[in-house]
């Protein structure tokens, strides 16, 4: 009688398929978050990988956007949010009072759901965050305002009009000079909250192919309500539910067959 | 399973199941009574069985446009895309059986009442009670989503193969024999080579039942014991 096995890995074998093997950029150790009282993130520990896009899925209020929000630590600035545990940021764990928050933010660039465009020129929205950390020539600053613009693949729109407000541009348009602002600051790790949720297809379209290709570059946290762009973007997958991380694993593994019941009740809308 | 929140999405996939299982029951048919009409020389019979083809075609066509379209408007996940992506392929292999027995059905009219040898009849015929069997099986492992029942069949396929072979073989001799023998015996040939056939697709849909439940894939390498390619270099040589 001939011995069943089961095929591995599949056709999947492309760019899109996730790098386990990639080194950990930040690694997540035993994480408690607390609004006050509150206790909305319970001991989480995972790796984000280094130039791959981490998904964090799962239904309002389980503690995905929360997450997101320890990396920069901008849950700080509210004085009855604290976390407990350890986040390793290159193995520094950025939790530490001797971190200097400006600095971390320089490293961990955010952005939001909705566009969030100073009132002020294209030029200076980039330049604006460039100038909080470094003192750059005219020329100099130049040349990184472009480079951040090309690789936010905003460039050929704005180009003509970098003195016009930044405010004029379209919602897609403004996500765009968003992440070009934060990609300026060279940060190592970007995380994106519902980038895309106030977009129309077609820019949510421009917004998924730049974050394709940003990976080449940077390490990207993303958290997103929609499960086929996890699905589309994404290389690696967590599921959280009431502040849990219930699952976390390659994406295609995830979508296509989910390890955990909770898990696949979610993506396939049985959630009772 | 439980339920889809949106109620309507439950009914699409339960769509595609009830119209798998009305498939299934057709090919069934089709098989024991392209059988029967061959054995028994029932020109009645094996008409309806060509008649009947046809609603095995439309139920494929709907089972493929609703799962289509089911991958349209819900962009199906996990157990639910595999579910619809396993209805497009079980339909595509039941809709192959029924072409394959409707083929017998025709060459049961071709033959006529010509003379058959009865133990290549009774070959044939014990050939496809196994395949039936295996079909049978196959289609409630599908339904009941029963892994364990689909790789059984899948590995009862060899049997089926050898019994191929040895048909392969006498059809072979009595062919050398006489030559007024080889229109019949071709018209045979073809049989048990579409019932042999008819067993690749169960083991196909037995894959897919694997993969449905599962969400992986089993080996690439079958049971095989097809041996008929050997049978016809020996003749030669």
């Amino acid at each position: 009688m001939s011995q069943i096995s089961v095929s591995a890995g599949g056709a999947l074998g492309n760019a899109r398929v996730a790098d386990a093997s990639a080194p950990a950029r930040i690694a997540v150790r035993a994480l408690n978050f607390y609004y006050g009282d509150f206790h909305s993130l319970k001991h989480i520990s995972m790796d984000f990988f280094d130039r791959q896009v981490t998904a964090l899925i799962g239904p309002s209020g389980c503690g995905k956007s929360t997450l997101l929000r320890t990396f920069n630590r901008i849950y700080s600035l509210y004085p009855e949010q604290r976390a407990e545990g350890e986040i390793l940021l290159d193995g520094q764990n950025i939790l530490s009072s001797s971190v200097d928050v400006n600095e971390l933010r320089a490293r961990v660039g955010m952005v939001f759901q909705k566009p969030t465009p100073f009132p002020m020129s294209i030029y200076d929205n980039i330049a604006f965050g460039i100038r909080l950390y470094e003192k750059l020539p005219k020329s100099e600053l130049d040349g990184r305002i472009e480079e951040a613009l090309r690789k936010a693949a905003l460039w050929d729109e704005v180009k003509d009009k970098l003195r016009q407000s930044g405010m004029g541009l379209s919602g897609g348009q403004q996500q765009r000079l968003c992440i070009a602002r934060t990609i300026a600051q060279k940060p190592e790790v970007i995380l994106l909250d519902e980038p895309t949720s106030a977009l129309d297809p077609i820019s949510t379209g421009k917004i998924e192919e730049l974050i394709e290709q940003l990976r080449s570059e940077f390490t990207i946290v993303i958290v997103t309500h929609n499960m086929q762009q996890a699905a589309r973007i994404s290389q690696f997958t967590a599921f959280m539910y009431l502040g849990e991380l219930v699952e976390f694993g390659p994406t295609n593994k995830m979508f296509m067959n989910p390890s955990k019941k909770q898990t696949q009740d979610y993506i396939t809308g049985r959630f009772g | 399973m439980a339920e889809h929140i949106v109620s309507s999405y439950d009914n699409d996939l339960q769509g595609l199941r009830r119209r798998i299982t009305e498939m299934g029951g057709i090919a069934e048919k089709m098989l024991v009574d392209s059988i029967a009409a061959l054995v028994r020389h029932d020109k009645g019979l094996a008409q309806s069985v060509i008649t009947s083809d046809s609603r095995l075609d439309v139920l494929q066509r709907e089972v493929e446009e609703s799962a289509i379209l089911t991958i349209a408007r819900r962009q199906p996940l996990a157990v639910d895309l595999r579910e619809t992506i396993s209805a497009i392929r079980v339909s595509g292999d039941v809709e192959r059986i029924g072409d394959l027995a409707k083929n017998i059905a025709k060459r049961a009219l071709a033959i006529g009442e010509e003379f058959q040898p009865q133990k290549i009849v009774l070959g044939l015929q014990h050939m496809s009670d196994l395949v039936l069997g295996q079909l049978k099986d196959v289609l409630d492992a599908y339904a009941q989503q029963d892994t364990v029942r689909a790789v059984d069949v899948w590995r009862r396929d060899g049997a089926i193969d050898a019994l191929y072979t040895s048909l392969f073989r006498e059809l072979l001799t009595y062919m050398m024999e006489d030559p007024r023998n080889i229109s019949f015996c071709t018209h045979l040939l073809f049989c048990a080579k579409n019932i042999e056939r008819i067993g690749d697709h169960t083991t196909n849909i037995a894959e897919t039942v694997h993969y449905l439940v599962l969400g992986e894939n089993l080996a690439i390498d079958r049971p095989k014991n097809d041996r008929s390619i050997d049978a016809a270099v020996n003749v030669g040589a």
